[in-house]
């Protein structure tokens, strides 16, 4: 699935703050990141890491500032794929209903067979006509992972995506990864706790109190980040 | 065409949902039944009482019914912030409320139809002769409830008071399609009746009205 290279999208975060009552989810947070880029974000929890990727996917408008997209569309909604911490499935739908489903809004050719191809990819054809509901946090996990990235989406918003994931679901999640950011697919991922998906990332951006307090590609800084983060 | 293949996908979604679940129409057709039934029994429904009290009656049993009906169909998109999905996956916002207020006109619609001949058995009235209008009526009446509930169930569904927050919100701004509604029934079902026009054009009207804020400002409604 992930072997054509993607249109990537870059974004760039300006002076943006995210309120919510008299609490700021995100402050003042300027950050750019560039097309085909693979981001970590690391923080402690309420430090604004959920926040952060909702508002990417335009989700949730910011208080103030302004995200912008390199692609110059205004709305590349289409080209988003998100992980959020909700699996953003139907339980009342089987795990093939709920792909076809999307991938049918989506406009992708071909739905059915997409949605069959990305089941067998994420180890749930047996599985494919059981409601969601049936199944354990995990399946349902990859099922919510198998609806991001329908329709080869250019940019991955990633929270905390090993969720519930076993060794082998992980491993084939982390291996699916690399294998689109090297077409160039932008990945912005939250992570918390240790994490094979971080050795991905090409640069780690460590949150607190809504703002970046610490961004560094690789290097020696690289694991001081998720260190300091508690991660 | 995307607005309109994006609202049919949707709606099958909500129609294989509802069917598979049959949440929505059992309670909405029991609570009609109920309340149709339980006023049969406190006053003598003679014919000329029928055409009196029926169509008010009939009006607010639907409206009742809609309001349970509409509650959830947003709060079921939140259990799984699948409604984040559908914001991601369309390419037009309206097309989630384009598919919302067609599910819930095709149910509301449905509950009434079945609930009209136990009506007109118990309260000793016949639509036969009038049937082509009282479809319209009640597919005009139906359409308004669906646009005004679908844009208030997508309010109510971010506060906190939501139980309260729909009704309280539903009953003034529906006041004027139930009076019409109830207005145009009422002629149908006269010893002559006919088809007031003048009523089915004042609830066209209240659709379109409403049906073109959302199209404008629904989007804003779906912000979190």
């Amino acid at each position: 699935m992930p072997a054509a290279p993607v249109r990537s999208i870059g974004l760039q975060f300006d002076q943006v703050d995210k309120r919510y009552g008299a609490v700021y989810a995100l402050r003042n947070l300027t950050l750019s990141i560039a097309a085909g880029e693979c981001v970590a974000i690391a923080g402690r929890n309420g430090s604004g890491k959920t926040t952060l990727l909702r508002v990417a996917a335009q989700l949730v408008r910011p208080t103030r500032g302004l995200i912008t997209f390199s692609s110059g569309a205004e709305h590349p909604r289409p080209a988003i794929g998100f992980v959020a911490h909700a699996t953003m499935v139907y339980d009342e739908l089987t795990a093939v209903e709920n792909l076809i489903f999307f991938a049918k809004l989506q406009g992708v050719s071909e739905a059915k067979t997409c949605a069959d191809e990305l089941l067998r990819e994420v180890g749930l054809e047996d599985r494919k006509d059981s409601l969601v509901r049936t199944f354990s946090r995990g399946m349902r996990q990859r099922v919510a992972i198998a609806r991001a990235l329908l329709g080869q989406p250019s940019l991955l918003l990633f929270d905390e995506p090993a969720t519930g994931l076993d060794a082998e679901s992980n491993a084939w999640l982390t291996e699916h990864l690399r294998k689109l950011r090297d077409t160039g697919c932008t990945i912005l991922m939250s992570l918390h706790g240790e994490s094979a998906l971080a050795h991905l990332a090409t640069r780690a951006i460590r949150l607190e109190g809504g703002g970046v307090i610490a961004d560094t590609r690789r290097g020696a800084m690289f694991q001081s980040i998720f260190a300091a983060a508690g991660c | 065409m995307a607005l309109l293949a994006n609202a049919a996908v949707l709606l099958g979604k909500e129609v294989r949902t509802e069917f598979r679940s049959r949440e929505l129409l059992s309670t909405t057709m029991v609570f009609v039944l109920i309340v149709v039934v339980v006023f049969s029994f406190t006053f003598d429904p003679t014919t000329n009482e029928s055409r009196r009290f029926g169509p008010g009656l009939l009006w607010m049993a639907f409206l009742f019914a809609a309001s349970l009906m509409l509650q959830p169909c947003f709060l079921r998109e939140q259990v799984n912030d699948t409604l984040g999905a559908l914001r991601l996956a369309v390419s037009d916002p309206f097309a989630i409320f384009l598919a919302k207020i067609c599910a819930n006109t095709l149910f509301l619609l449905l509950t009434e139809l079945l609930m009209l001949p136990v009506f007109a058995a118990l309260f000793n009235v016949s639509f036969r002769v009038q049937l082509p209008g009282i479809l319209l009526t009640f597919f005009l009446g139906s359409l308004g409830i669906s646009i005004v509930g679908t844009a208030l169930a997508v309010i109510s569904a971010q506060a906190r008071m939501r139980e309260l927050l729909l009704p309280l919100l539903l009953l003034p701004l529906l006041t004027p399609i139930l009076v019409v509604s109830t207005e145009v029934t009422i002629r149908l079902m006269q010893p002559e009746p006919y088809l007031e026009w003048q009523g089915i054009g004042l609830m066209a009207g209240f659709d379109v009205v409403f049906l073109t804020v959302l199209w404008l400002f629904g989007e804003y409604l779906l912000e979190e």
